[in-house]
């Protein structure tokens, strides 16, 4: 038999893991029922193995110190209760304020996975307060329309119904982003 | 029922075989990834939060209806499981979305180009599947639908992560882009590993027809986007379209040698499947699809005359388990399927060679 596992030192170590975190490179022997209750299996030697796998295991800022542990066990997001150590072994993520109260954590995970740590795409925002905008105006041109109809002066009228138009038809043609043909 | 008429009943938008570089591009597509702001991902969400969370996508859907077009909303619990493998088998539901079904859901639009999928991973999954080389087109069309669902909901969002998704490989854009590629030169003149590996170097993956972790069918692969974060989501898609087009280059160019080098093989090759495929008897899903993507190839290479190029985005459709058991409308076992799938194939053939596609 060859190397006993280093955590129960019962079985044979069958599983060899190297892990570099920070360029420090830690090794470990294990056996099968330790590396999967370690979560260091995840579902490498299963059925239905998966990329998430992978990444739990790259996420691993500071096992090495007793305090780090101690947090990933114990530290639970206010949102949602996840700890670290079931991110580890699910590799999701339970609500988005895990981001905030992780972020420590997730950061150099972050810039591993995409080599960047910083959002530059679309925001929910564009689109709709640029919309907004426009919709406050159209809301705007009614009052003073009504009240331009009121004090009988139509050509203020004329002025303020064609420029609800022309905001009429942004709002159609721009139905939240680009048209659509 | 004429099979003509079930050919066109099954087909979605993007297995029509139109679109930009359809020589060797099959589809493309691109998924976005939102959550709703304060309620948990929904696999810690409990049974009222992804109520609500389908209650509100549902409710997004009916105010973009007359925008996007004729579109359904499904739940998942409220369709057999056969139908549900249906979806599957055309790319418009991932598998995950059809177990534990309860309170997911999906919206579909009736010409198959556009589904959202509800509570899978993330709360809102919305995909545009295109024919040919259009990622672009794809995005945008997903763009529109989230904006719509933008106008509803609030999104979790966060100025520094963008959109935040229950795993942090889809943060920031949400966005993946895949293209579905037939490379049957290149895996036959043994370059594929090489350009896989080149591939690999330039933050795309490449994958099995069936996404990840699936083995490679037929010559089919699929490329697609590893990075969700520190580009725009136009950026994601032209680098995309970029190496596809590389790709393309390649395999068209890997095309070109093997008639010009072993024209003889690759005849024998081809015609070899071609009657394979018309006369035999019981075929696995395997093997059916090896000779579709050599037939495919002869078709491209102009040595197969009067049959569609898309016979293999249709059969490769056709020739799932679930298809069949539909289209035959009885169940079926392994060795019977097989034999279902030698008929329905041969039955296609025929149509083609009688009248000729239109």
């Amino acid at each position: 038999m060859g190397m006993l596992c280093e955590q129960c030192h019962k079985e044979a170590a069958s599983v060899y893991i190297t892990r570099i975190v920070n360029d420090h490179k830690t090794e470990m022997y294990l056996c099968n029922q330790c590396a999967r209750e370690k979560g260091e299996l995840g579902g490498a030697v299963e059925p239905g193995f998966a990329f998430h796998n992978i990444l739990a295991g790259l996420f691993d800022p500071q096992t090495a110190s007793a305090a780090g542990h101690a947090r990933q066990v114990t530290t639970r997001c206010s949102g949602c209760g996840l700890t670290l150590s079931d991110f580890r072994r699910i590799g999701k993520l339970g609500c988005s304020q895990c981001y905030s109260e992780f972020e420590k954590e997730l950061e150099p995970l972050l810039k591993r996975i995409h080599r960047s740590g910083e959002h530059v795409g679309k925001s929910p925002h564009t689109a709709r307060d640029e919309r907004r905008e426009w919709q406050r105006s159209l809301e705007r041109l009614r009052t003073q329309l009504a009240e331009a109809v009121n004090k009988e002066e139509f050509e203020a009228a004329a002025r303020l119904r064609d420029e609800m138009r022309a905001l009429q038809s942004k709002l159609e043609d721009h139905p939240g982003s680009s048209p659509l043909t | 029922m004429s099979l003509k008429d079930i050919i066109s009943k099954t087909l979605s938008q993007w297995m029509k075989g139109t679109g930009p570089e359809r020589d060797v591009v099959l589809g493309s597509r691109v998924r976005l990834a939102r959550n709703l702001a304060g309620v948990p991902f929904p696999s810690i969400a409990d049974s009222e939060q992804k109520k609500y969370v389908g209650k509100q996508a549902q409710s997004a859907m009916e105010c973009i209806q007359g925008e996007i077009g004729n579109v359904e909303f499904v739940p998942m619990a409220e369709v057999s499981p056969l139908e549900r493998r249906l979806l599957v088998e055309k790319h418009l539901i991932s598998p995950a979305l059809t177990q534990d079904v309860k309170n997911k859901a999906v919206i579909l639009r009736d010409d198959e180009a556009v589904s959202v999928m509800i509570n899978e991973e993330d709360h809102l999954r919305i995909q545009a599947l295109f024919p040919g080389l259009a990622p672009a087109d794809a995005y945008q069309l997903c763009s529109f639908v989230d904006d719509a669902f933008d106008q509803v909901v609030e999104y979790a969002y966060s100025p520094r992560q963008g959109y935040l998704t229950a795993c942090p490989t889809n943060v920031g854009t949400g966005m993946r882009a895949s293209i579905m590629l037939h490379l049957p030169a290149l895996t036959l003149s043994n370059q594929i590993k090489r350009v896989i590996g080149a591939i690999s170097q330039v933050g795309l993956a490449v994958r099995g027809i069936y996404g990840e972790g699936t083995e490679v069918l037929g010559n089919i692969y699929q490329l697609s986007n590893q990075i969700t974060l520190g580009h725009t989501e136009e950026e994601i898609v032209n680098h995309l379209k970029d190496v596809t087009m590389r790709v393309l280059d390649q395999e068209r160019s890997a095309r070109e040698q093997l008639v010009q080098r072993s024209r003889l093989h690759i005849e024998d090759r081809v015609y070899r499947s071609y009657g394979i495929l018309a006369n035999a008897r019981s075929m696995t899903s395997q093997e059916a699809m090896q000779r579709l993507s050599d037939l495919r190839l002869g078709i491209d290479l102009g040595l197969v005359k009067g049959i569609e190029p898309r016979i293999l985005q249709e059969l490769l459709v056709m020739i799932r388990p679930a298809h069949l058991q539909k289209i035959m409308g009885e169940e079926l076992d392994a060795p019977r399927r097989d034999e279902r799938r030698a008929a329905l194939i041969r039955e296609r053939l025929r149509m083609a060679q009688g009248n000729g596609d239109e």
